[in-house]
């Protein structure tokens, strides 16, 4: 059998595989992070919670309205982006012109109320979403078995951060975005509705989580506190990457849950603390973050 | 996309040629608890060219953006094209036809020069093509790639004027357009600004350089203390030139 410094190719790339899929949620939700930090300067501590509602939205949707997993994968974003355009309509606005500190506490209590709420209901174990019919089994390659669930998590992730970094740097409305989020007043001055594109870009970078919610159900239990735990880490991939960059956030992602996956093969004792060390070499070498326009 | 940038009803803008354009009466403004302008009253009428003369802080920069409403809060009354925009909300200011182009430039580093000069949403029909702003500033045309802020004074200062005329704008705000740019790029500016009055643009110039402004102007106001203070028009300027220097103390 093939040995990749003493260790089996099999394993070996089982875990890139486990590390990029992770890799993966962190990018989605990194990407939502930083529009929504973009635009409206707030670090939105919410985030984790809009994940885990994704999962928890296509879960209970799945139990008690029938609705099948390529429907919850369109209509959960929708629902779940449109709660998040009402928080920032309702909450968010009122406290806009004050520091932006006030921002991540209102978002981090949320944060708290939708976790205690479900942990109410339907306690911390918990539940099982089934593996969509068409992804049972998987790919044999040789030198590893692909799981078809996986690889189908690992495209719908990819090509979702392509279009949004498409959707932001390559067309009019992204144009929209980069330039508010430089000099709001001045594109009110130019006719713009800043105040929609802000609900607008919230309700975006909500959808994105709660998205990688959906792509995350069948693969990892449906908890209540299946946001807050991912959270931490996504922050480290933020700091990493540098706030506010789209790009960055999308290859830091993918990168940091490479270097898990490897850590986990070498090192197993790390694999959980290496993404920080990252972040501690990267604040120390480079401030601003990899990707990041030094202030 | 389409509720973002509302599109403007043809109701919403009345062409009457002639008549009066902006009609300031009473204007205060306020930033936070500051008191900035002490009720303004001026006009403009249809295809004029007015200065806003004064000395630094003398609340011409304020006049211009409590017109776009970029200020913390203003009572009085602004009447645009016979359309009272007090209450508007900001966003619905330029849509009367209306370009702004602020002091500090506005180029936005994130976007390339073209995209800086598609940027602006078009307010109405009419606006220069993208051809005839090139043609007005060639430079740009060479540098379109370039990121917007990586472009001379001069040039930044003709990206700012240029995305504002492919709006369809009729009446344009210039906020010391001329500021710190070298006297070749001055007089280029001068030029364009002959064209737009040429066009039939109602032009609101703030503006320092008072050697500038003074061939091109139909009327000066002269700003002291958040007022205005005098109207001069170019009539009768020669004769008051003494009596302006001292006002604005050069």
């Amino acid at each position: 059998m093939t040995m990749i410094f003493g260790v089996p190719l099999a394993v070996f790339m089982g875990q890139l595989l486990l590390g990029l899929i992770n890799g993966a949620f962190y990018a989605l939700l990194s990407l939502g992070l930083a529009v929504i930090f973009g635009l409206l300067k707030i670090v939105n501590f919410a985030h984790g919670a809009m994940y885990m509602l994704g999962a928890f939205t296509t879960l209970l949707g799945m139990q008690y309205l029938g609705i099948n997993y390529w429907a919850a994968l369109l209509l959960t974003p929708v629902v779940v982006g449109l709660g998040g355009m009402l928080i920032e309509r309702v909450l968010l606005r009122r406290i806009a012109h004050l520091d932006h500190l006030y921002g991540l506490l209102l978002t981090f209590g949320l944060a708290l109320i939708f976790e205690g709420s479900l942990i109410n209901f339907f306690g911390v174990s918990g539940a099982r979403y089934p593996t969509p019919e068409i992804f049972q089994g998987g790919f044999q390659l040789g030198f590893m078995f692909l799981p078809k669930y996986r690889a189908w998590v690992l495209l719908a992730a990819i090509v979702v951060c392509f279009a949004t970094w498409f959707i932001i740097e390559r067309t009019r409305l992204g144009a929209y975005l980069r330039a508010g989020t430089e000099n709001p007043s001045l594109m009110q001055a130019f006719g713009v509705n800043v105040p929609l594109l802000v609900t607008l870009t919230y309700g975006f970078g909500v959808a994105l989580a709660a998205f990688a919610g959906v792509l995350a159900a069948p693969l990892y239990p449906v908890s209540p506190t299946m946001g807050s735990n991912l959270l931490i880490v996504v922050f480290a991939v933020v700091v990493i990457g540098g706030m506010g960059s789209i790009l960055g956030a999308v290859v830091t992602g993918l990168a940091m849950g490479l270097i898990e996956g490897l850590t986990k093969v070498y090192y197993p004792e790390a694999a959980n603390t290496v993404i920080f060390l990252v972040m501690i070499l990267v604040l120390l070498l480079r401030p601003a973050g990899l990707f990041g326009k030094e202030a | 996309m389409n509720q973002v940038v509302e599109q403007p009803t043809r109701s919403e803008y009345r062409d009457h040629d002639g008549a009066e354009m902006l009609r300031i009466r009473d204007l205060h403004a306020f930033y936070g608890e500051s008191h900035i302008l002490h009720g303004v009253d001026m006009e403009v009428r249809r295809g004029e060219l007015v200065t806003l003369l004064g000395r630094n802080g003398a609340g011409r920069s304020t006049t211009l953006k409590a017109i776009m409403n970029m200020v913390g809060r203003r009572t009085g009354s602004i009447m645009i094209n016979g359309t009272e925009t007090v209450g508007m909300k900001a966003h619905r200011i330029p849509r009367l036809g209306i370009g702004y182009c602020p002091e500090e430039r506005g180029i936005f580093a994130s976007l390339d020069v073209e995209e800086n000069l598609l940027l602006p949403p078009t307010v109405r029909s009419g606006g220069m093509s993208i051809d005839e702003i090139y043609a007005m500033f060639p430079n740009l045309y060479e540098r379109r790639r370039s990121q917007g802020t990586r472009l001379s004074g001069g040039e930044q200062q003709m990206l700012a004027m240029a995305r504002i005329l492919r709006t369809g704008a009729r009446m344009l705000l210039l906020d010391e357009i001329t500021e710190g740019l070298a006297p070749v790029i001055v007089q280029k500016l001068g030029e364009v600004l002959v064209q737009l009055r040429d066009r039939g643009m109602t032009i609101v110039l703030v503006e320092q350089n008072f050697r500038f402004a003074a061939p091109l102007a139909d009327r000066h106001y002269v700003m002291e203390h958040g007022r205005i203070v005098e109207e001069i028009s170019a009539a009768e300027l020669p004769s008051k030139r003494d009596h302006l220097n001292a006002l604005l103390g050069v």
